[in-house]
């Protein structure tokens, strides 16, 4: 068995540096693991977030030799064990303690969201290739990678203006969902400004559940948008298929 | 109050935001309670959110034959009789409106060609039963509770432990607990408080359970004087990943098995042909982990110590469709493509049966004000649950907690708080800190694991529980002198320090139960008592505070009305 160095954030959001510890590795060990390790033996007081480490809750992001990523689903056999190892809280969200961030905007951001709202006298028939697309958006685990990486968040912090990818998310399983009778488009183009995404797809990337952010969410919702204000005409034909009402 | 902590006052208060937690806040709001609900993590990534197969309810979308006398049947089968009938018979017949509210939430479940929920098999359940998304159900059980609840406007403490109950009297008042985050204490006065804080998973160190699984709400509820009931049953699933070390535990669904997916030992024999030659795979989980366990004690397990699980049999877009996070766990966590090979798989501490001893209709404690839901309370599934019958247990009984704690809060006047008891709280949560050099709180959680690990598993002995008590009184000596270092922020040491003096509490209680229950029955199974006890069969073991002290005794199982327990003999259907 061999050892691994890790460089692991410390501190808080005023004042803070990587420290070095030394880890075993054992066979098939995440990052996680070996956080666990320093937890256990070198540092007690190391703040983490995790739940489930089976990549299933969406707990343990972190920025692992710059790239965001769960850390349980991250092995350490897949860096160079010569090399050390640099794990730092995701960069969008305010540092908490060590690797722990403060992710709570995106609660709020999620309260902007009018829910699920059936058609009136609807029928409880869907069918499986009718929910297959939303079947995909709903597989989201909340990581919030993805808030994370989006430039829009992480280098031009348009928090006020911009719901995020994760919300496009939410917003398209709910607007394709079958059944549906809202419709949330003056919510996408105002309160979530889905302008200001100029599909770069790094949301994509980082997407643990390989959910098709950007093509399969946020274009569609884009055009959407584009149909309801910009295109009169199409606005109406769609209003009338799906007879959907704008929400309030 | 002196103003001294932060304090919030709420009719309902809950404890704990998976399923049954969540179910419970909304039935509370729909009441008109004011609502607060506490979680240790962060809303949405309770335990809930890691349930696989599926929702047991009897919709009969698949087999027409299903109903809810049929599902209680199954239920009170698997649960060897051990069952509260009552609690059997009321999840059969509500479960199925129970999934029906769900997808008028938003839910998106599996759909039938016709255009309904579609149902899968599962273990013990004689029809295909189990409402399911893939094999992620339990994510978007949680994500359309949450969002229904946020949307009807509870209030959330998100990353807050309770660590206390309040009493005014005899009445529950509230609760003590911490911010995770900052350390500080905060104090939360209630009328009714509903636990439904799941389970001790993290007692054991082979589990599928995630880290907030330490007993809490049983700890809590025993010390504030409630009753626990049928703790010596903590069910093993029969299939977590045994390799890699670092994911040892992690759960593989039941739906595997439920698909099609094929038990075999190293020489390839499909050995449960000699455990359960008519159900096979699809056996309950108690027999199924005992066989697993069983054939690699005689020599006949994997070269990592597990059986081989197959649904490579299966055509592999069929096996990516319907299990595709099992694809994913061991394509990236153990290099294995399970659409082309076996996985290996071995028993792993999943669940427990025994919990708060409630009412069956009002989930209701033994202490007026204290209600509890789900897997942290116990009758629904006596001796061993059916896989499938955990989420509806959460929305069933989660639903009833909090529309009763919302009725008691509105036929009660506000309790006082005891502000000694608040500043006794405080002074036991600040006490590890002002120790030095004393005992790691890591190091005693590791050794109270291998101690259940080893002496208190899937097979049971007098002389390896005795072994297991004495143990659990020197982890208790040695908690009190446990020292934590670093600041109250975010101090996970000073969090593990707390979990495990409730940890310490459930497990004595597991052990003392399995002591005193001689005989094997369900997820119990003593080497020195190998079979079923007719006598045992008529009662539970319940345990309560008495004079500082852990007090068992035996309580009688009431009689089975008569239109139920006809209901037990019929053979109906075809598959029955």
């Amino acid at each position: 068995m061999s050892d691994a160095t890790l460089k692991i954030f410390r501190g808080t959001r005023e004042i803070g540096a990587t420290v070095d510890y030394r880890v075993p590795i054992a066979p098939g060990m995440v990052v996680l693991d070996a956080l666990h390790y320093v937890q256990s033996h070198l540092a007690p007081d190391l703040a983490v977030r995790w739940n489930c480490k089976a990549g299933k809750c969406g707990s343990c992001s972190a920025e692992v030799n710059g790239r965001p990523r769960l850390t349980c689903k991250t092995r350490m056999d897949t860096f160079p064990q010569d090399k050390p190892i640099t794990i730092l809280p995701m960069k969008s969200f305010p540092v908490i303690k060590d690797l722990v961030t403060d992710v709570s905007w995106n609660y709020k951001v999620n309260k902007k969201i009018p829910p699920f709202q059936p058609r009136a006298g609807v029928e409880w028939r869907m069918y499986q290739e009718d929910i297959d697309r939303v079947q995909e958006f709903r597989k989201c685990i909340e990581c919030f990678l993805c808030q994370n990486v989006c430039h829009v968040l992480r280098d031009h912090d348009k928090q006020e203006q911009f719901g995020g990818p994760r919300f496009f998310v939410r917003v398209a399983g709910l607007e394709m969902h079958p059944l549906d009778g809202l419709q949330r488009t003056g919510l996408l183009k105002t309160e979530l400004g889905i302008g200001l995404c100029n599909i770069t797809k790094c949301c994509t990337e980082v997407c643990p559940e390989d959910i098709h952010i950007t093509d399969n969410a946020i274009i569609p919702l884009k055009e959407r948008v584009v149909d309801d204000f910009y295109d009169p005409l199409l606005g109406l034909v769609r209003k009338i298929r799906n007879a959907k009402e704008p929400a309030k | 109050m002196n103003g001294k902590y932060e304090t919030h006052e709420h009719d309902v208060l809950v404890i704990g935001a998976g399923g049954a937690g969540l179910r419970a806040a909304i039935e509370a709001l729909a009441q008109g309670a004011s609502v607060g609900v506490v979680c240790k993590s962060l809303l949405g990534k309770a335990h809930t959110v890691m349930a696989e197969g599926g929702i047991a309810a009897a919709m009969a979308n698949v087999d027409e034959a299903d109903d809810w006398r049929a599902h209680f049947r199954d239920t009170i089968r698997g649960g060897k009789f051990l069952n509260n009938w009552r609690m059997a018979q009321i999840h059969a017949q509500e479960s199925s409106e129970r999934v029906r509210e769900l997808e008028q939430w938003g839910a998106l479940f599996d759909r039938t060609k016709d255009g309904r929920i579609l149902q899968r098999a599962f273990g013990g359940h004689t029809f295909k039963r189990l409402c399911h998304v893939g094999d992620r159900t339990g994510l978007e059980m949680i994500r359309t509770l949450q969002d229904r609840g946020v949307q009807m406007g509870f209030d959330v403490y998100m990353e807050c432990a309770i660590t206390r109950l309040l009493k005014d009297g005899d009445r529950l008042a509230g609760a003590f607990g911490y911010w995770r985050e900052n350390g500080r204490f905060v104090v939360f006065k209630a009328k009714s408080v509903v636990l439904a804080t799941g389970g001790i998973g993290k007692a054991w160190p082979i589990t599928s359970n995630s880290w907030e699984y330490t007993g809490d709400g049983m700890a809590l509820a025993y010390d504030a004087g409630a009753e626990l009931m049928d703790m010596e049953f903590v069910q093993f699933h029969p299939t977590g990943m045994v390799w890699p070390p670092g994911v040892q535990g992690i759960l593989v669904t039941e739906a595997v098995r439920g698909e099609g997916g094929i038990l075999r030992n190293k020489t390839g024999e499909r050995f449960m042909e000699r455990y359960d030659p008519k159900r096979m795979e699809l056996s309950t989980r108690d027999v199924v982990a005992r066989a697993i366990y069983t054939e690699v004690r005689e020599g006949r397990g994997t070269e990592h110590g597990g059986a081989y699980l197959d649904i490579s049999q299966k055509p592999a877009e069929y096996v990516k469709r319907k299990l595709p996070s099992m694809y994913h766990q061991f394509l990236e966590l153990a290099d294995v493509d399970i659409t082309k090979g076996p996985m290996e798989v071995g028993p792993t501490c999943h669940y427990m049966m025994g919990g708060v001893k409630v009412e069956a209709d009002t989930a209701a404690s033994t202490v007026p004000g204290l209600f509890a839901a789900g897997e942290v309370a116990a009758g629904l599934h006596g001796a061993n649950r059916l896989g499938g019958n955990s989420l509806s247990d959460l929305l069933v009984f989660g639903r009833r907690a909090g529309l009763v704690a919302a009725q008691h809060a509105k036929a009660t006047v506000a309790p006082s708080l005891d502000p000694g008891q608040i500043d006794s709280a405080e002074r036991a949560m600040l006490a590890p800190f002002e120790r030095k050099e004393g005992e790691s709180p890591y190091a005693l959680h590791s050794d109270l694991q291998e101690n259940m690990q080893k002496l208190v598993g899937i097979f049971r002995t007098e002389e390896d529980l005795r072994q297991a008590l004495t143990k659990i009184e020197e982890l208790k000596e040695r908690s009190q002198r446990m020292s934590v270092s670093g600041s109250r922020m975010f101090n996970p040491g000073w969090h593990l320090g707390r979990d495990l003096e409730s940890m310490l509490t459930v497990v004595e209680a597991v052990t003392r139960s399995a002591l005193a229950r001689q005989e094997s029955r369900g997820a119990h199974s003593r080497i020195d008592y190998p079979d079923l006890d007719l006598s045992w069969g008529k009662q539970n073991n319940v345990i309560a505070r008495k004079n500082e002290r852990m007090e068992l005794r035996q309580v009688p199982i009431p009689d089975m009305p008569e239109d139920l327990q006809v209901l037990l003999t019929e053979e109906k259907g075809s598959a029955a």
